[in-house]
């Protein structure tokens, strides 16, 4: 049985308490995208600014649970200052890691939805940091936490290229 | 019946029974969902191995005993909420059907530009987006009643908003705050102005001995699942002229006379809202859950959940202080079980998450009330309910862990 230590890592935390990147961006040049998590109210926002082709400012706003809100901080901390190809990568890497289907572990969660070769082109990516927050599949009601700020972002990524 | 409620009537809900992570279950989602009684669960078996037969229709003996069965579960709970007739009983899904049901069809005959619908600011989710939805088809005004100090509706301005009302919708007892509301007071206001007032009662049937005629309501909704019955079965209850003069809702099989091809003659009330075979077992184990309730007796009941209330605020506040808010009526008479918290700086979502790591089952999240939370200035509580089954443990169990969860957090 997973116990709260898997779900609740130190840095995890440490981004809950400190949160990166927080505020909001002027828009334009940003653009602005609004998630929700409706069973439990919570709420990012995200703002990306981008400059050929590159992220060259991300801001997090909103309110939620430790996992929302830490999930936030350090995607703004992976993306910022990267390449869209290589943020939408890690977004496809984050959400496989995030996907009960693609640990092994049995029962439904957030779905995938991105296009069918999903699986395909992430191998190579790092996550870094980010691997923390793999805790949360063994909590699958937590899982949409941890995925809130990352579909808010791809918003806001098909928003600016809209 | 005898004995206390609480630890002497825990041995008759065999989840009560089973363990979390190596801890006693400690249940206190009941506003949410109830626990079932052996009892529900043995009515509802007993209806499938004995007299499983499509209702309604049918000569044969088993046919004739669902029916019967279905029937008598009609009467019981028409006697539990002292209905005049079984015809004003409409069984439902939940009080969500109930009150999307008058929204469609009495909405829908009934209101048009110029008209106004008024629901209070602590409504669920259930009894405000059927009249989004029909304000947006009809043309109709949507006002609202607000919340004033210490979880009451400021009715300051009642006149004026039922001005032009032609239905009040307001929740007997609030899922979030535990308000309970001046249902016969918000009647009379509404019948003076010649609106109609629509009560949801989910959380208000379960807990306090109801008398429909004596709240003065025109149509009342409840559910099973939250009063000891199973899921998927509500109850909507309507005066008999106001169902009688209603268009049906769903279209189908049960609520016709006669079908033709230029047309359809609808059937006598209950049975015109109620198309297709209904949830037959569902109806036995609500049946069942009336009669459960009934022998522990509703005052009982009430009186119960009264005391562990009071020492349940008393409890909380003793241990954490200002640290920990119980949003609602600070008066355990003026309010049911229960307790939407605010601990510390602790969301909600993580503090439920802490607790279940000790068994203590408590809901996170916004209730289906995000109006009422916009108005709380919080994004979400955690909420714990309290029912028959409860007692001074189970809140010691909570006081425990909400320590502990302000530990690890800390």
């Amino acid at each position: 049985m997973a116990g709260l230590e898997d779900l609740y890592r130190e840095i995890i935390l440490d981004h809950y308490r400190n949160p990166r990147n927080r505020g909001e961006l002027e828009v334009p040049p940003a653009v602005q995208a609004v998630g929700f998590n409706p069973l439990c109210g919570d709420e990012v926002i995200v703002y990306v600014e981008v400059r050929d082709g590159v992220i060259t400012d991300v801001s997090t706003g909103g309110q939620g649970c430790s996992i929302s809100q830490s999930s936030a901080s350090m995607m703004s901390t992976a993306v910022k200052g990267r390449t869209v190809a290589e943020v939408r990568r890690l977004v496809r890497a984050f959400k496989r890691m995030m996907s009960i289907h693609g640990t092994g572990i049995g029962g439904t969660g957030d779905d995938l939805d991105d296009e069918p070769d999903s699986g395909n082109g992430t191998g190579d990516v790092k996550l870094g940091d980010l691997e923390a927050l793999q805790g949360v599949v063994k909590f699958p009601v937590r899982i949409k936490c941890a995925t809130l700020s990352w579909n808010t972002l791809v918003q806001a990524l098909d928003e600016t290229f809209a | 019946m005898s004995g206390e409620l609480g630890a002497g009537t825990r041995a008759d809900f065999p989840l009560l029974a089973r363990e979390v992570r190596g801890r006693p279950i400690i249940y206190l989602d009941s506003a949410a969902s109830s626990q079932k009684p052996q009892c529900v669960l043995d009515a509802m078996n007993s209806y499938y191995e004995t007299i499983n037969a499509n209702v309604h229709r049918g000569a044969y003996e088993i046919a004739a005993q669902a029916t019967e069965a279905m029937e008598a579960a009609r009467a019981a709970v028409a006697r539990f909420v002292n209905a005049p007739s079984a015809d004003e009983i409409v069984f439902t899904k939940n009080v969500t059907e109930a009150i999307n049901l008058v929204a469609r069809s009495w909405g829908g005959a009934n209101l048009g530009p110029g008209d106004a619908v008024l629901i209070t600011e602590m409504e669920h989710h259930a009894n405000i987006v059927p009249w989004h939805i029909m304000a947006a088809e009809k043309g109709f005004e949507l006002r609202w009643i607000g919340v004033g100090a210490d979880g009451q509706l400021d009715l300051s301005n009642l006149e004026r908003l039922l001005d032009g009302a032609k239905l009040l919708g307001v929740t007997a007892m609030s899922n979030v705050l535990g308000t309970l509301n001046p249902v016969r007071r918000l009647a009379d206001a509404a019948h003076d102005a010649g609106a109609l007032l629509l009560v949801d009662a989910a959380q208000y049937v379960p807990h306090l001995p109801t008398d429909v005629q004596a709240l003065g309501a025109d149509f009342l909704g409840f559910t099973g699942h939250k009063m000891c019955g199973p899921t998927g079965i509500g109850v909507l209850w309507a005066r008999a002229e106001l169902l009688e003069a209603m268009p049906p809702f769903l279209g189908g099989g049960e609520m016709i006379l006669d079908v033709r091809k230029d047309g359809f003659l609808p059937n006598h009330i209950p049975h015109k809202f109620e198309a297709g075979t209904p949830p037959i077992a569902e109806i036995v184990g609500l049946g069942a859950a009336v009669d459960y309730l009934e022998g522990l007796g509703m005052d009982r009941v009430r009186e119960h959940e009264v005391s562990l209330t009071a020492y349940a605020l008393r409890t909380l506040q003793d241990r954490y202080g200002t640290e920990l808010a119980v949003h609602g009526p600070s008066e355990p008479a003026c309010r049911g079980g229960v307790l939407s918290m605010s601990f510390r700086d602790i969301h909600p979502h993580d503090l439920s998450q802490v607790l279940d790591d000790r068994g203590v089952c408590v809901r996170a999240g916004h209730h289906c009330a995000k109006p009422l939370m916009r108005h709380l200035g919080v994004p979400a509580t955690a909420r714990a309910s309290l029912y028959v089954y409860n007692d001074t443990a189970d809140v010691d169990a909570l006081a425990d862990a909400l320590g502990a969860a302000g530990e690890f957090f800390g």
